[in-house]
């Protein structure tokens, strides 16, 4: 049965692919791209990943969907019927697209335990985290703990990101005295006059922060981490900030904050890494933090889960704030 | 039954390929971007496939359970930071291609280079 419904489910994404590229119409394949997010992180789920369905959920139904619809915003909604070298195009897809399939064939069967994948080092990855670290999720313990390095890295690019898009938009963290009157009328207020998507908005957004912090602080024992909780806290932001538009919800959140969330975030990450130095242990090596190496793990992995939320947290609400304050010209 | 486990395999040849198509033949910038995102869940599909076990599930160890069958945790940890890292990066893009829209008065590659061209 469960079969089936991944199989049902494959077929909608491969139709919802189609459909996104068929489409002359942006803002329709927008929204087909948040479906198709939706059906792969349900399909991510009936994988036994349940740490990458709540991602690709928060991140690619949700932000995703988010940001694309701004940048809509400031661009044209309609797609010119330029034709070019189409042909040549879709024989390479075709050609290629059957040289993948063929080669599928000589892949391990579908869930075998005896394929390649799962003999090499997966299975030491599970026992030392049962002795070393002794968190239940496996995922959280090599995200944070074994493959420390790659998080901060992957941490690091996140914030790269979004400097660059903070620089392309020339956003400057507002100063007090040009904050805009909030008391005018003004066209950025958001969906503020309009009552159900205002009522659900206002009612949905503590939830969604509460589960945020769940997920973030649950990620040790279930699925869940900073990386997820980020997206989360984010996306409630951003529900406020479409709610009560642009100027209010940079009151509540001003730039600068968010820059030094983004910047904190990391910093906390790579200061944990410094301070595992100076108690005698290797750089991320969180065993020394504590007396018990098993309760320093612990702490280490709780400090820099901590630094991922938060930059991703700053990021994705800066983004959003650098497309939905920008002008069209 | 064997023909139902590849076809997980197929799914990412051809949204792999869906999304190829659209960045290399449309002209449209944010068709080519939505295109690369579907190329990116490709290959993300294509991971998580891979570290599925029969009848396994989520790789949560629990208190007195020593044999359950859980599945690989490592293609997960890969693709959960990649998907972040992801949204990222398109975002970079978004804010370029808007840039652009602002300098050019367009987001159609065939109107950008004949711009440049004159």
């Amino acid at each position: 049965m469960t079969e089936l419904f991944g199989v049902f489910l494959l077929t909608f994404m491969v139709i919802t692919a189609v459909a996104i590229v068929h489409t002359r119409h942006l803002l329709v394949a927008v929204i087909l791209t948040g479906i198709f997010s939706l059906l792969m992180a349900a399909n991510f789920f009936l994988l036994d990943a349940a740490d990458v369905a709540l991602t690709e959920a928060a991140i690619g139904a949700g932000i995703s969907t988010v940001l694309f619809l701004a940048a809509l915003a400031l661009c044209n909604e309609h797609e010119r019927a330029y034709t070019s070298s189409r042909l040549l195009a879709l024989s390479v897809v075709t050609v290629v697209t059957l040289i993948v399939i063929y080669a599928t064939f000589d892949k391990p069967r579908f869930g075998d335990p005896q394929a390649p994948v799962h003999q090499h080092v997966a299975p030491w990855y599970f026992d030392t985290t049962r002795e070393a670290i002794d968190v239940p999720n496996v995922v959280t313990a090599v995200l944070a703990s074994f493959r420390g390095y790659d998080t901060l890295g992957e941490v690091f690019v996140v914030l790269t990101a979004g400097i660059g898009v903070l620089f392309l938009f020339g956003v400057r963290p507002t100063r007090k005295s040009e904050m805009p009157n909030t008391t005018a009328p003004e066209p950025g207020q958001g969906l503020r006059h309009y009552l159900i998507p205002r009522v659900v908005g206002r009612l949905l957004i503590p939830f969604i922060l509460l589960f945020g912090l769940y997920v973030q602080f649950h990620g040790d024992y279930g699925p869940g981490g900073g990386f997820q909780a980020g997206a989360i806290i984010a996306a409630a932001f951003i529900l406020n900030a479409l709610l009560e538009g642009e100027s209010q919800a940079l009151q509540v959140m001003p730039q600068k904050l968010l820059t030094g969330l983004m910047a904190g975030g990391a910093l906390l990450y790579g200061g944990v890494g410094v301070v595992t130095l100076f108690m005698g242990g290797n750089f991320l090596d969180y065993s020394v933090l504590a007396a018990d190496p098993v309760s320093g793990q612990h702490w280490g992995i709780l400090l820099i889960e901590a630094g991922v939320g938060i930059t991703v947290t700053g990021v994705l609400i800066s983004i959003y704030h650098a497309f939905a304050s920008r002008e069209k010209h | 039954m064997e023909l139902l486990g590849l076809f997980h395999y197929w799914v990412f040849a051809v949204l792999l390929m869906i999304g190829f198509y659209a960045v290399t033949a449309k002209s449209n910038l944010i068709k080519k971007l939505i295109g690369l995102s579907i190329f990116q869940a490709a290959v993300f599909l294509l991971y998580i496939t891979m570290g599925k076990v029969e009848g396994g599930t989520a790789p949560i160890l629990q208190a007195g359970i020593d044999n359950a069958i859980l599945s690989n945790p490592l293609p997960q940890v890969l693709i959960l930071t990649a998907i972040v890292v992801g949204i990222s990066t398109t975002a970079l893009g978004l804010g370029i291609i808007v840039r652009i829209k602002e300098e050019y008065g367009s987001i159609e590659e065939r109107d950008i280079q004949e711009i440049d061209r004159r």
